[in-house]
This record gives structure tokens, sequence and C-alpha cells, in this order.
């Protein structure tokens, strides 16, 4: 027996949540086909129309990633709280901030990393340059992991309730506004060939905020919700 | 070791207790008694510093539980009425991970030998989900055999046990016992440990 | 001179205070709305471009003014009963937060009525409409968390946290609205003439300052009704002669 360091339990975390996704593949496709329709069902809103499509692209993309990761959010920490693991990692010698952040990052990799890798193909839909796609994706890779972080707070917030799932969502929504302006932005700037630098380093500023606060928040609200 | 002061504890406006005082020395165990409702499963959570009691204190070593926080939590292990087991998972991997969690790196062949005295032999390896109540309750109290926790915390640690294992039980707090270890613990049966004294604190 | 804060602090103390004080910030305020409104109305010279239509804006600024701070003083209480477990200032958080829906809702409906003659449509994309619709959601969002919590206690922490994080989020969400407005060219209400006129700068501030005695007396009212529903088992409580007529009533 050996004891174990702050990054092993973080690791641990992931690597369970991981094999836990993987044996339960139909909740990470549902987050992914959801995204893959909405995107899908607005050309049909509003008509096939290429130059106003190209126009729209980054803000339905953008939206319609923002609701597809409030829909997985709902089962980051229930599973857990109602089996009782939620107990034991509060119970954990190391820092509840530390499993939070693990927990994070598995939810980002199991629900934002694949909406990322499926958005250019998506983005071809809308008629999207290679440029604008590019811009999209960096867009969305530093932006999805601050919607799985502060979507962890609204989790943690609403973890137990009856109709927590709509709940979550009024919570969290309003707080993504700025990720949501910022990356759909980035994709515009770069379309009317201006500098995209601010918008993403405005992202990376604003996740490495959610880093730094976020997973000490989040273990301050489970704390909360157990109580 | 463990000195609770003046504890007091509600749920909603109902008081549950007040003016709850013990101390629990090293090869000490305690039984919480109390009808249903009186509070007995709140007091083992405000013990693992999930509630927080109304008024009194909870001192460790002579600091209090809220203070020592993660240096407390090295030292006790806290069995609930859940199990805290994933039915996705094998005996062997629920039982790996839990005993990560609480700050333990488990090779294979330890936790094997485990499950296999818990009388899991030849269903270390299938999901938890074809396992029945009992068989659960086993990969759950495994961890009771790796863990190096001085401080036990068990609520209702025989539900879905049969005479074997509740016999195992037994043996094992008394092993933890004998190894200087804690065990305040609530239950419905009877639990005979051999060789100590056992300690009751009653809620009314 | 030594006042006990503390004892004010205490919900008991409080509600008789709060109780003496209501009906004298309910009376200036109406006073106060009485004279706002007659000089806005009847004192205040029209505008040379928006003629009319100006005067909403003595009722749509102290109401955007007030959403505003009123967040930001519940974001205060919030976090000093987090902090220092005190029940009051988790009630009085709870009590403020419908008044401050109140005024963005109301800074929101006369938006949209300036609106529809300046800009030729009841919704504009503006600035600080948006980050009043926002501000709005993020009110709503506090008083959904607290209502679908049973557990008085974990419904005023687990709201008290929502509050700060969002109180450290409306400066972000503020910033990138008007960043997001700029990078659109969207339009901005803006005062035609570049020095306001004494009587409309008077009518402006007696109706802020109308508003502001307005919040803090449904506040207390609202705070009042809550200590009692919280403590409605307490001996006082009981005692208090209304309640132990009725009670007397029931025997």
């Amino acid at each position: 027996m050996k004891k174990s360091s702050m990054l092993d339990l973080l690791l641990l975390v992931i690597r369970r949540d991981l094999i836990l996704a993987m044996r339960r593949r139909a909740d990470v496709l549902t987050t992914l086909v959801f995204f893959v329709m909405v995107v899908s069902l607005f050309p049909l809103g509003v008509g096939p129309e290429l130059g106003m499509l190209r126009k729209m692209a980054p803000g339905v993309l953008w939206v319609a990633a923002l609701l597809a990761s409030m829909l997985s959010l709902g089962r980051l920490f229930s599973a857990d709280y109602l089996d009782g693991t939620l107990e034991q990692m509060m119970l954990a010698p190391q820092s509840l901030s530390m499993l939070v952040l693990g927990k994070m990052a598995a939810h980002w990799m199991v629900s934002g990393l694949p909406l990322v890798l499926m958005a250019p193909v998506l983005g071809l839909q809308f008629d999207m340059s290679v440029q604008a796609l590019g811009v999209l994706i960096l867009g969305l890779l530093l932006g999805t992991p601050i919607l799985s972080m502060l979507g962890a707070i609204g989790a943690a917030l609403t973890l137990g309730l009856r109709g927590g799932g709509v709940l979550l969502s009024l919570l969290v929504l309003p707080l993504c506004i700025p990720v949501l302006i910022f990356g759909a932005g980035a994709v515009d700037a770069i379309s009317s060939g201006l500098s995209i630098v601010s918008h993403l380093s405005l992202l990376g500023a604003l996740l490495v905020l959610a880093l730094v606060f976020t997973p000490w928040v989040t273990a301050q609200a489970l704390r909360i919700s157990m109580e | 070791m463990l000195e609770v002061s003046n504890l007091a504890c509600s749920r909603g406006d109902h008081r549950l207790f007040s003016g709850l005082s013990f101390n629990l020395q090293p090869g000490q165990i305690m039984q919480v008694q109390g009808v249903n409702g009186s509070g007995k499963t709140s007091l083992l959570r405000t013990l693992c510093g999930f509630l927080r009691p109304d008024e009194g204190d909870i001192i460790w070593r002579g600091e209090s539980i809220r203070e020592l926080d993660e240096d407390y939590y090295a030292e006790m292990l806290y069995l609930g009425h859940l199990n805290a087991i994933k039915d996705e998972l094998s005996a062997l991997e629920n039982l790996c991970i839990s005993a990560g969690l609480s700050g333990v790196e488990l090779e294979e062949k330890e936790a094997m030998i485990a499950l296999r005295r818990m009388g899991l032999r030849g269903r270390e390896m299938l999901p938890t989900k074809v396992l029945s109540q009992g068989q659960r309750r086993r990969v759950a109290l495994a961890r009771l055999l790796v863990s190096d926790a001085t401080f036990w915390i068990l609520d209702e640690p025989l539900t879905a046990l049969d005479v074997g294992a509740v016999g195992l039980i037994q043996e094992l707090i008394g092993e933890h016992l004998a190894q200087q270890g804690m065990v305040i613990f609530t239950t419905h049966q009877p639990l005979h440990v051999a060789g100590t004294e056992m300690r009751t604190v009653s809620l009314s | 001179m030594a006042i006990n804060w503390f004892k004010y602090a205490a919900p008991t103390t409080f509600y008789g205070l709060a109780g003496k004080m209501i009906p004298w910030f309910a009376f200036s305020a109406a006073i106060l709305f009485a004279i706002g409104l007659y000089i806005g109305f009847f004192v205040a010279p029209s505008d040379a471009q928006q003629g009319e239509f100006y005067r909403i804006m003595f009722i749509h600024v102290p109401a955007s003014i007030l959403s505003m701070f009123l967040y930001l003083i519940m974001a205060g209480y919030a976090a000093l009963g987090l902090i220092f477990n005190t029940r009051l200032s988790a009630m009085m958080a709870t009590a403020i937060a419908p008044t401050g829906a109140l005024f963005a809702l109301i800074s929101l409906w006369t938006g949209a009525l300036w609106g529809k003659p300046m800009w030729g449509a009841w919704w504009m994309w503006d600035a600080r409409l948006t980050s009043e619709l926002i501000l709005l959601f993020l009110y709503l969002g506090f008083i959904a968390l607290h209502a679908s919590i049973d557990d008085p206690r974990r419904a005023d922490r687990a709201a008290a946290l929502l509050a700060i994080v969002g109180s450290v989020n409306v400066p972000i969400i503020y910033f990138s609205v008007k960043w997001w407005n700029t990078l659109h060219q969207g339009s901005t209400i803006k005062f035609s003439g570049t020095t306001m006129h004494v009587a409309m700068q008077q009518a402006l501030f007696t109706m802020l300052a109308a508003c502001w005695l307005y919040a803090i007396a449904v506040v207390l009212a609202r705070v009042r009704s809550i200590i009692l529903e919280r403590e409605r088992n307490a001996a006082w409580v009981t005692q208090l002669p209304g309640i132990a007529d009725f009670a007397g009533g029931e025997k």
C-alpha cells in the first residue's frame, strides 16, 4: 500500500469517470446527436440561402454547443450523489476542489471534446471557409472547458432538487454569455478580415479565471448541497 | 483522541439532540443507540463534517475537525447507508477506486485478497450490478480490510448481511480495536465484539 | 457612544425595529414620488430632439440604477450570511431579490417604451438593455434556486453562493456585451443635449431618492414576513399581539 498524492487522485477521478462514460456510451452519444440535430434544424427554420447561413453559422454552432453541454451537466454529480460516492469524495484526504477539477476535466473530455471534433463537419453544412472553421475549433477548444466548469457550479447547487435540469440551465446559461460572445465573435472577426487575437486571448483569460475559481466554488456548493 | 462536547444538531425546525458530550480513546468502540428518527445517522454525518452542528464542537487530537479538514479525513473511514459502489464497475475496480479516493493506492493482488476474505471469490471481475444486495454490501465492506484509517464510522454496517458475514465483520472490528483503532457505529442487529467493553451513547 | 449593533442583527430585535421604520420610509417615498413626478411632468422643459418622449427617463434611469445596485447589495448580504453565518443577512438577501427583479423588469419595460419612438422598434440590442435583460435572468435564477430548496438553511447558503458568483460575473458580462455591441455597431440611447436642464436633474434625483426609499420600505416589510415565517415556532412570535389573539381564538 502506498499513499497517493494530489495528482494521483486527480488522475484517478478522471480515469474513473472516463471508464464509466465508456460503459454508458449512450449518454455521450445522446449529447452529440442533440448537438447535430439542433444545428441541422436551423437551415430548415430559416431557409437554405448560403449567404445567410454562412453569416449565422458561428452563432448557431456556439448556441447549440452551449445547449448540448447543459444537457449532460445534470449527470455530472447526481449519479455519485445517489450511490454515495460523493460522500466518499468529500472525505478524501486531499482537497475536494482537486477531485472536482478531475470531474470537470472528465466531463469536458466526454461531452465537450466530441462537440469540438464534430463542429467542423457541421460548419461545412453552413458553407464556412476553412479559415473560419479553424478559428471555430480554436474558440471551442478554449470555450467548452469553461462551459463545463461554470456548469459544474450549477450542477452542484441543484444537486438532488426536483426539476434540477431546467433550473440548472436557468442558473448557468446567463453566466455563459461572455464565452458565447467571444467565441462566436472570433469567427465573425476572421470572416470579416479582422484580427482574432483579442477575442481568443479574452477567452483564454476567462479559461484561466475559471480554472482558478470554479473548482473551489463548486466544492463549496457541494458541501452546501450535502448538508 | 475524539472529544465531542455539547453537540446540538437539528434538521429543519426539528431539534434532534442537544448537549451531547462523549469521548472515544484508541481501542474503544461505541454504539449509538436510539429509535428511528432520533438522529443516529445525523450524529455520524456530523462526525464526518457533512453537517454543521448548531452548537458544540468535535475535537480530534486536540483540534476541531473544521480546522483539520483533510488531516482528519486521512485518519477516518466512513461507511454509510449507501454503498458508494458503481453498478458498471467490477468488484475489483470498485474496491481499487474507493481505496484510491481515501488516499490508498492499492495493488490488484491486495484487492483480490481482500475481496476473497469477504467471501467474493470468483466474483471479483463481475460488474456489481449482477451481484446480490448482500454481496454488494460485502464489496463496500471490503474497504475496511484495505484501509489504514484509525477511526471507523459505520452506519448500519450489518444491513443485508448473512450470519457468516456478520461474524466476519465482528472479527474485523475486533482486530481493528486490538490495533488501537476506534469504532463508532449504529446497528439494529446485535453486534458482539469479543474482549472489549461496548460503550454506548443514547439519543432520545 | 457604544451601540451594540449585533443586537439589531438578531431577527427578534430587527423585527420590531423594521416595523417602526417602514411607515417613515414608505411615507417619504410617496412624497418624493409626488414631487419628482410633478417636476418631471410640469416643470422640466421638453427636449429639443426627443420632445416629450424623454420624460420616461425619470422612471427608466432610477429603475436601471436600482436594479444594478440592489444586485450588488444582495450579493453583499449573501456573502455576509455565508461567511459569518448570520441569519438576518441571508433573510435580507432573499428579501431584496424580488424588488431587484421588479426594477430590472421596469427598466426593460420603460426601455422598450422609450425605444419605440426613438428607434422605431420596441427592442434594440442595445448594450445597456441587453445587460439589464441578463441581470433579470440572474435575479430569476437566484429566486428560482431559493424557491426550489425546501430546507431554508441550505436554500440561503446555495442562493448566496450563486449571488456571489453572479456578482463576479456581472462586470464580465457587462463588458462583453458592451464590446459585442460596439463590434456590431448597435445603437445606444444618447441624450441629445450636452448639459441637462436643472429641472430635469432635480426630477431625476428626486425620483431616484424616491425609488431608494420605496425599495427600503418594501424590503423591510418582506424581511419582516420572512422572519415570521422562519421563526414561527419561536416563543416571541407566538406572543406577538395579533398572533396571540389568533392562537387564543383557536382554542
